[in-house]
């Protein structure tokens, strides 16, 4: 009898999975919720299989109403054939995602006949030291935007003692912990979303790994509000490989002793900022601290810790399961492994595609996203995230690494990528960039604080036609200040957006329009 | 007025919520303010000096953590709360149009203002290549269009008077 795979994604719940699902299983069908393919604009994705591991042919976009009118077949114009044969699929090369939409993202046993685990055996018979540098081997840099070697990152908190928490007595209990940050608040990015969904397995795992790299004992997932369904997922994951003796004391049989817990965040941007997120999850406002000291030293609650983004623990499994040589002949330059790609916006194939680091630009919007959603023509692409450069239809040759996008005045940030077409006015986004800086700034420095409603007023003056040329001057230096005097990214980078519509849209500035707010 | 999913404020209630979360967490402050709001849908003034002299901070602190982060209300919820993602990518696909058009739906009909309340600001729901992305009463919605928000503010408004 066929098996029918409908995923539990909240994104393709957005689009009507559940009720498909459900109308399936009105049929008597047997449906296994799996993770999404990162085929977004295919939702709901229904896939067929005649056993359990059995090649899967697929449907897209089907409805409840479609099902119960009667299953569909090989005949439907929703037909895409074998799933895993589709060129978007075909073409990427998945590490972190190798499982995501193939398995089901809370069954154990899934995860085991899926190379789970195997990561975490290799890295438990290696010494924590050996594991640490086979992360630095790897090249694996850290996925939430800075880039930062991770086994370097690693190396400083394993040379550190446990510490009890700050302000308790010497003889407290020590600790070191692994805090990924799971707030994913750019937009245009929704690959930690999709993993905590489609393999939350794959997440603990690394955080597990990451424990015996460097002696920790605690976890901590700082997952973002706006997130519900990977929260209920995560936690499901949770309790299941605590059951599984995956987490807990004596792991696996060995001496390692790790559990995680997740924190939810409270609808704040610049909690994903490293320092910020620490003074959340010790229960504060979100302000940024100042470092150093390095959070490697003094973390959460003054103890040595890891923080790392979803993507770069979720990286360490494969890595510890198929060499760290391997990872590091893909990508180029300093950039190697893969990159989780998000396409979004205003584009026909948004999704995930993760692929080697140097891939241009073009190359993932039109080979991969075949243009904008509208038809229209390509205007702008902002890459890496709000606090990323928009870049011109005729710059996107640039290849996708740390080094030629830096070069070309971006930045890779978390893989996001968002299109947009003819229709988008420049000044009304950079206007938002600031808006947004407004609405988001934690309020700890003055360039920040203050830069961004000036950043407001002014772009709005520009925008009404007032003394334009005065103005966009006191604008490039009101940036010049927030990019060089901002305690962190937030303040630090919201220029980019702004000064890249002024450089490379400067029409969309010149004419008066009325500034609609 | 109390919407019908959330119990009323009662402060013995919020002190047996409270008192297991200091005991237990380093740093609870937040984590008080956030299971009162789960519990009672927002977090009345009262919770907040309650839960600063149950942490042992300053009134002052706890206020300040309770201010800094938009989840946070002082007020009860909509019954139906709808928020719209405000963010670039789906500013890239009528995200702002969709604003406007929600608004002029909520001013043509008081019920549904009524029921959804203020759309207050959301930046990025993870839902970016099927975007505008909405939120209805914590439900993801994609492709979202104002027959869709509405169609779904009925179902949910079906869904909680049948429980």
């Amino acid at each position: 009898m066929s098996i029918w795979f409908v995923p539990r994604d909240a994104a393709a719940r957005s689009m009507g999975a559940d009720a498909v699902a459900l109308a399936l299983e009105g049929r008597g069908e047997t449906v296994i919720r799996n993770g999404s393919r990162g085929m977004l604009w295919m939702e709901p994705l229904v896939e067929r299989a005649e056993s359990r591991h059995g090649a899967r042919v697929g449907w897209a976009n089907m409805t409840a109403a479609q099902i119960e009118a009667g299953l569909p077949d090989e005949q439907s114009t929703q037909y895409v054939g074998v799933v895993e044969e589709i060129d978007y699929l075909a073409r990427q090369n998945r590490w972190i995602y190798e499982r995501v939409g193939v398995t089901d993202p809370i069954d154990p046993e899934d995860y085991l006949a899926h190379g789970g685990l195997s990561g975490l055996k290799n890295a438990l018979a290696m010494s924590g030291s050996d594991v640490v540098q086979a992360v630095t081997d790897s090249g694996l840099r850290g996925r939430g935007g800075a880039g930062f070697p991770a086994g370097i990152k690693w190396r400083t908190v394993a040379d550190q003692s446990p510490a009890p928490h700050a302000g308790e007595s010497p003889s407290a209990a020590a600790h070191k912990y692994i805090c990924v940050n799971a707030d994913e608040g750019d937009s245009g990015t929704f690959a930690d979303r999709m993993l905590m969904e489609g393999d939350p397995f794959c997440l603990l795992e690394g955080m597990t790994i990451a424990a015996h790299a460097v002696g920790a004992d605690r976890g901590l997932v700082y997952l973002r509000s706006e997130y519900p369904d990977a929260i209920a997922t995560l936690q499901a994951a949770i309790w299941i490989a605590r059951e599984q003796g995956w987490l807990g004391e004596g792991i696996l049989g060995s001496e390692l002793n790790f559990d995680v817990e997740i924190r939810v965040g409270a609808g704040s941007y610049v909690c994903g900022e490293e320092t910020a997120m620490l003074e959340s999850l010790e229960g504060r406002r979100g302000m940024v601290r100042a470092k150093p000291p390095l959070p490697a030293i003094k973390g959460l609650f003054g103890t040595p810790t890891v923080i790392n983004n979803v993507l770069t623990i979720a990286s360490v499994p494969s890595i510890l399961a198929r060499g760290a040589e391997a990872y590091a002949a893909l990508g180029q330059e300093r950039s190697l492994g893969t990159q989780v790609f998000q396409l979004a916006g205003n584009i026909a194939h948004g999704g995930i595609v993760e692929t080697a680091f140097g891939i241009t630009a073009r190359a993932l919007v039109a080979d991969f996203g075949g243009g904008t959603r509208s038809g229209r023509p390509i205007r702008a692409v902002q890459l890496g995230g709000p606090l990323g450069a928009y870049l011109p239809d005729d710059k996107l040759d640039v290849a996708m690494t740390y080094e030629a996008l830096a070069e070309a005045g971006g930045m890779i940030g978390h893989g996001g990528i968002v299109v947009f077409d003819e229709t988008v006015n420049m000044a009304e986004q950079a206007r938002f960039a600031m808006d947004f800086c407004v609405e988001e700034s934690c309020g700890k420095c003055t360039p920040c604080r203050i830069g961004a409603v000036r950043g407001v007023e002014t772009i709005d003056k520009i925008r009404a036609g007032q003394d334009v040329a005065g103005n966009t001057a006191l604008l490039r230096d009101l940036c010049d200040v927030m990019t060089q005097g901002s305690l962190c990214a937030m303040g630090g980078l919201t220029p980019n957006p702004v000064l890249s519509a002024i450089n490379q849209f400067p029409e969309d500035f010149q004419s008066p329009v009325i500034a609609t707010g | 007025m109390n919407h019908s999913r959330y119990p009323e404020w009662q402060a013995e209630a919020a002190e047996a919520l409270i008192a297991p979360i200091v005991a237990a967490e380093p740093g609870p402050v937040l984590l008080c303010l956030q299971a009162v709001q789960a519990h009672f849908g927002y977090v009345p003034g009262d919770a907040v000096g309650m839960i600063a002299k149950a942490c042992n901070v300053s009134r002052a602190d706890a206020h300040g953590v309770f201010t800094f982060y938009a989840d946070l209300r002082d007020t009860p919820p909509p019954a139906v709360p709808v928020r719209l993602c405000a963010a670039e990518a789906c500013q890239a696909v009528g995200g702002r149009e969709l604003k406007t058009d929600w608004a002029a739906a909520c001013g043509d009909d008081a019920v549904l203002a009524g029921l959804t309340g203020v759309d207050e600001p959301i930046f990025c729901l993870g839902n970016c290549a099927l975007g505008p992305a909405a939120l209805v009463d914590g439900e993801l919605m994609g492709c979202a269009d104002v027959a869709r928000l509405k169609a779904a503010v009925t179902q949910a408004q079906a869904t909680g008077e049948a429980l």
